[in-house]
């Protein structure tokens, strides 16, 4: 690593490198034990990903900063060209934590021939412009603020499962309205990437015991989340009333459609769970507030809703519907 | 004498005793794609017998090659098997509208085989303009499959049903499609009798049960029956013993509230076939219910228990009845210790597909590990096939797994976090898929995962000499691992690589590879336009494609896919695709 000296001045970055796997340990402790990063830090975070991607666990980085290997010129000039081409849309494929000190980043910007410094010099500019869109788009904006994870956040088509019930809503259509495509967008898990990525959040209803998920992205009302509630649950919860044995499945017109889950006149009502485990009724803040604090989304009976203690219960938790390769 | 000429003369003396009719009727026994391949290199008779004598072509990538040429070269054809995207499109890698559509092909199909018997689809976008058109067109019209594919609706399936009289099988798999209404199987004529197999597993709408039961009645060589999950268990008898001689079995919804003469009728309609083996559906299948199967598993070769998530306890229970199996497909939700009852019951096991059950659950207090896995390689010694989902793997375990079951043709893991190491070394995997490749000699298929260095592939490079098809995520050093493959894999056909730091002179590293590959898939890994633009210019017989979107800056090649094709560039390729 030319021009980087070995003495006190960067001992951090290198013991970075030297010590991957503490490191990286590290890393996933403070994921799993430590309170999430403050924004600005959570951009210097040093992650490897595909541009635009921001939550992804802490792959080993110190692939990528291993200077010894020779770097081939064709991906030396790609990156120096590219820093120096755009600021825009920076593909973050490396970033650095915040534990590098400030101190250090001058050291290092002398290098021009490695690709951390290549970062470092454009990182502050840049890093800023390639975050903000990326944590609009993240799918996981919401529980990414909770505490406690283990599992990293979901990244597109991954991990490879195959669904078959695809966002037909973009797609050629053959000129002929399609109601039945909206429940096909959201019943399914995957993370498309037409639409960025899906905020798929789980929805229990009282007296199912199979959960959907549904993509709140491809929802910009409560009218418009009401509606999918209703054509979700209404097959489900037809199939568990019908409990004569006569084995006749309900007809398309015995089946109630679900109403008033947002003025409290229906049957049944619609709230969900904030980030801070709260339960709160469906409909009070803005969409996009809503949108941003939403964790899970809980169908109940209305009659119910009085009956509520502080916590509320946890309904028991049913392996969700799943036909997937 | 000249060489040449004696060896032509006396080739020729060999054609004269052996007529061309004689060579073609020899030559159509042969049924492998890949002899019909050598076979047509041996000498220009040998290459005319055997285009003239085949039945059934098989194209990999449908881009590779023109509807054209296909008919120029192939006269005779009466079964198409045809590919079209990449595979990572089923995880949404590629956009909409990407291509691969049907229609050109049929327009071709049309002009040239009338007689056309059998269309299979994997991964390619198909209208309701299409399948109309295909039922209109193909008097002889028998087969139709459509795996993965996309673009259609029912509408179109209602036109198959309705006009194609002498269909025997209607296979319509995992689909991305609008299921408007399950109208289309009362469109099957009454008259109708020739399905044999019909699976409709994955569309969701309920369709008229009095239909199905009519088509199924009459229907008297049906041996593969998948119904969806709108059919109820006690329709699900009714179908039984009207179709005893199924083969193949997808049930509908397994929970339900029977009473006791139901339960003994259904139990008893499952004893009554007995020739079922293989077994799927069973949605929401419980411990109450699964016992009326019991006395249609034992000959049971396949069980897909996909869709149904049990328990450790309730799979062992089934698993005693069916000590055939060959084949099993679980969810995760089995745990460690449900595999464990497969190592116990199922010693004739050959494969074995472990599936999430939750693979976006933040909690994983849940599914298998590498415990299971080795149970499994201890009872099931002639493991050959795995695809296994799971949470945590040690190096150890893999080495044992393989020492038990050298035999692996496909070893598939997907170690769920990615970049994840061996949870008690912390060290990385590469030791595992050393120890795969280095014992598995047979190895066809593989998919890595984990946290892995260049040394991983070096291992496959070196060792792996019948590999072809490679799956490669969030793995590898520097530009050298990707080398190593290229370089080392001999057989090497498919290779698909995503969010890995492999740049240029990895990618340019395949020159001499690319033209014996079907493909090369490359996604969010350092490759740009430069380096693309090089490898274009050096090998003009692929084609080379890079995917734009919103995410990638102007230098960077975000997604790339290489293929060989005698077809020249995409005529019809969507405004996000540049063929450089």
């Amino acid at each position: 690593m030319e021009g980087v000296s070995r003495n006190g001045e960067a001992p951090q970055l290198l013991d970075f490198i030297a010590k991957e796997r503490e490191w990286l340990m590290k890393r996933l402790q403070e994921q799993s034990h430590g309170p999430p990063p403050p924004p600005e830090d959570k951009a210097l975070e040093l992650r490897l990903g595909p541009p635009g991607d921001e939550d992804r666990s802490n792959i080993d980085f110190t692939k990528n900063c291993d200077l010894q290997k020779d770097e081939s010129p064709l991906s030396l000039g790609y990156f120096n060209g590219r820093n120096q081409a755009q600021a825009q849309n920076f593909a973050p494929y490396l970033q650095f934590s915040p534990s590098i000190s400030q101190t250090q980043l001058p050291v290092l910007a002398k290098d021009s021939s490695s690709d951390t410094v290549d970062l470092q010099n454009n990182n502050d500019t840049e890093k800023k412009k390639a975050l903000p869109p990326a944590s609009a788009a993240a799918n996981t904006a919401v529980p990414d603020s909770s505490q406690k994870r283990t599992a990293p956040a979901p990244v597109v088509g991954w991990p490879p499962l195959r669904t078959f019930r695809k966002n037909l809503a973009s797609s050629d259509d053959h000129g002929k309205p399609a109601p039945k495509t909206h429940q096909n967008a959201v019943s399914s898990k995957i993370v498309s990437e037409r639409s960025g990525k899906g905020l798929f959040v789980k929805m229990n209803m009282d007296g199912v015991p199979i959960g959907r998920k549904v993509d709140l992205n491809v929802y910009d009302s409560y009218q418009k989340l009401s509606a999918a509630v209703d054509e979700l649950f209404r097959g489900l919860l037809a199939a568990q009333r019908d409990s004569s044995g006569r084995g006749i499945k309900s007809m398309p017109d015995e089946e109630k459609s679900i109403t008033g889950l947002l003025d409290g006149r229906g049957e049944y009502t619609l709230v969900y769970e904030d980030h801070e485990g709260d339960r709160m009724l469906v409909g009070d803040v803005p969409w996009h507030m809503f949108v941003s604090t939403v964790k899970r989304l809980r169908v109940l009976k209305s009659s119910e809703i009085s009956v509520l203690g502080a916590g509320g219960q946890k309904q028991d938790k049913m392996p969700s519907d799943s036909a997937m390769q | 004498m000249d060489p040449k000429k004696s060896r032509d003369s006396a080739e020729s003396a060999r054609a004269a005793q052996f007529p061309d009719e004689v060579l073609e009727r020899v030559l159509s026994l042969l049924a492998s794609h890949k002899d019909r391949s050598a076979v047509s290199l041996v000498s220009k008779t040998w290459y005319n017998a055997e285009r003239w004598s085949r039945t059934r072509v098989f194209i990999g990538n449908c881009y590779s090659v023109t509807p054209e040429i296909v008919a120029r070269r192939f006269p005779n054809i009466r079964s198409v098997t045809l590919k079209g995207k990449p595979r990572f499109s089923d995880f949404n890698l590629v956009p909409q509208n990407w291509g691969a559509d049907i229609q050109s092909w049929l327009a071709v199909f049309a002009e040239r085989y009338p007689s056309l018997e059998e269309l299979r689809l994997k991964r390619m976008t198909v209208t309701d303009e299409s399948l109309k058109f295909l039922a209109l067109k193909f008097q002889n019209f028998r087969a139709l499959s459509l795996m993965s594919c996309d673009g259609f609706s029912t509408n179109g399936l209602a036109a198959i049903a309705a006009r194609c009289r002498n269909l025997t099988e209607l296979d319509i798999q995992e689909n991305g499609i609008d299921d408007n209404s399950g109208d289309w199987l009362s469109c099957f004529p009454e008259n109708f009798v020739s399905l044999e197999v019909l699976n409709f597993a994955s569309l969701s709408s309920d369709v008229d049960f009095d239909a199905l039961e009519r088509l199924v009645s009459r229907c008297n060589s049906l041996k593969v029956l998948r119904v969806n999950r709108t059919i109820t268990l006690d329709q699900l008898q009714r179908l039984l013993v009207r179709a005893p001689r199924l083969t193949e079995l997808g049930t509908g919804s397994f929970l339900q509230d029977l009473n006791a003469h139901q339960y003994s009728e259904l139990e008893r309609a499952f004893g009554g076939c007995k020739n079922l083996h293989t077994l799927s559906g069973l949605h929401d299948a419980t411990a109450l219910y699964l016992p009326v199967l019991y006395l249609a598993c034992a000959n049971l070769t396949f069980l897909n228990l996909n869709d149904t998530a049990l328990q450790d306890e309730e799979l062992a229970k089934v698993l005693v009845h069916c000590p055939r199996l060959q084949r099993l497909w679980v969810l995760d939700t089995v745990g460690d210790e449900g595999l464990e009852a497969v190592a116990l019951n199922c010693p004739l096991l050959e494969e074995l597909r472990v599936f999430p059950a939750n693979p976006f659950d933040e909690e994983v207090n849940h599914g298998v590990s590498e415990s299971g896995f080795l149970a499994v390689s201890y009872g099931c010694r002639r493991l050959r096939y795995v695809l296994y989902f799971c949470r945590q793997m040690t190096n150890a375990a893999v080495a044992t797994i393989v020492q038990n079951c050298p035999d692996f043709t496909h070893f598939r893991l997907c170690i769920m976090n990615p970049g994840q190491p061996d949870y008690v070394t912390n060290e990385p995997m590469d030791e595992a898929f050393g120890a795969v490749v280095k014992t598995c000699t047979k190895l066809q298929r593989l998919a890595v995962s984990g946290l892995l260095t260049d040394l991983t592939f070096e291992y496959i490079g070196r060792y792996a000499k019948n590999l072809e098809t490679l799956s490669v995520a969030f793995a590898g050093s520097s530009d050298w691992g990707m080398q190593c493959v290229l370089e080392g894999c001999p057989k090497l056909r498919k290779l698909e690589i995503r969010d890995c730091p492999f740049g240029n002179a990895a990618l340019l590293s395949g020159l001499e590879k690319y033209e014996s590959m079907r493909s090369l898939w490359m996604s969010a890994c350092k490759v740009t336009m430069n380096g693309c633009e090089v490898l274009a210019r050096e090998r003009p017989r692929l084609n080379v494609e890079v995917m734009k979107d919103e995410e990638s800056s102007d230098g960077q090649a975000y997604k790339v896919y290489v293929y060989r094709t005698v077809a020249g560039p995409r005529r019809d390729a969507p405004p996000f695709v540049f063929t450089l």
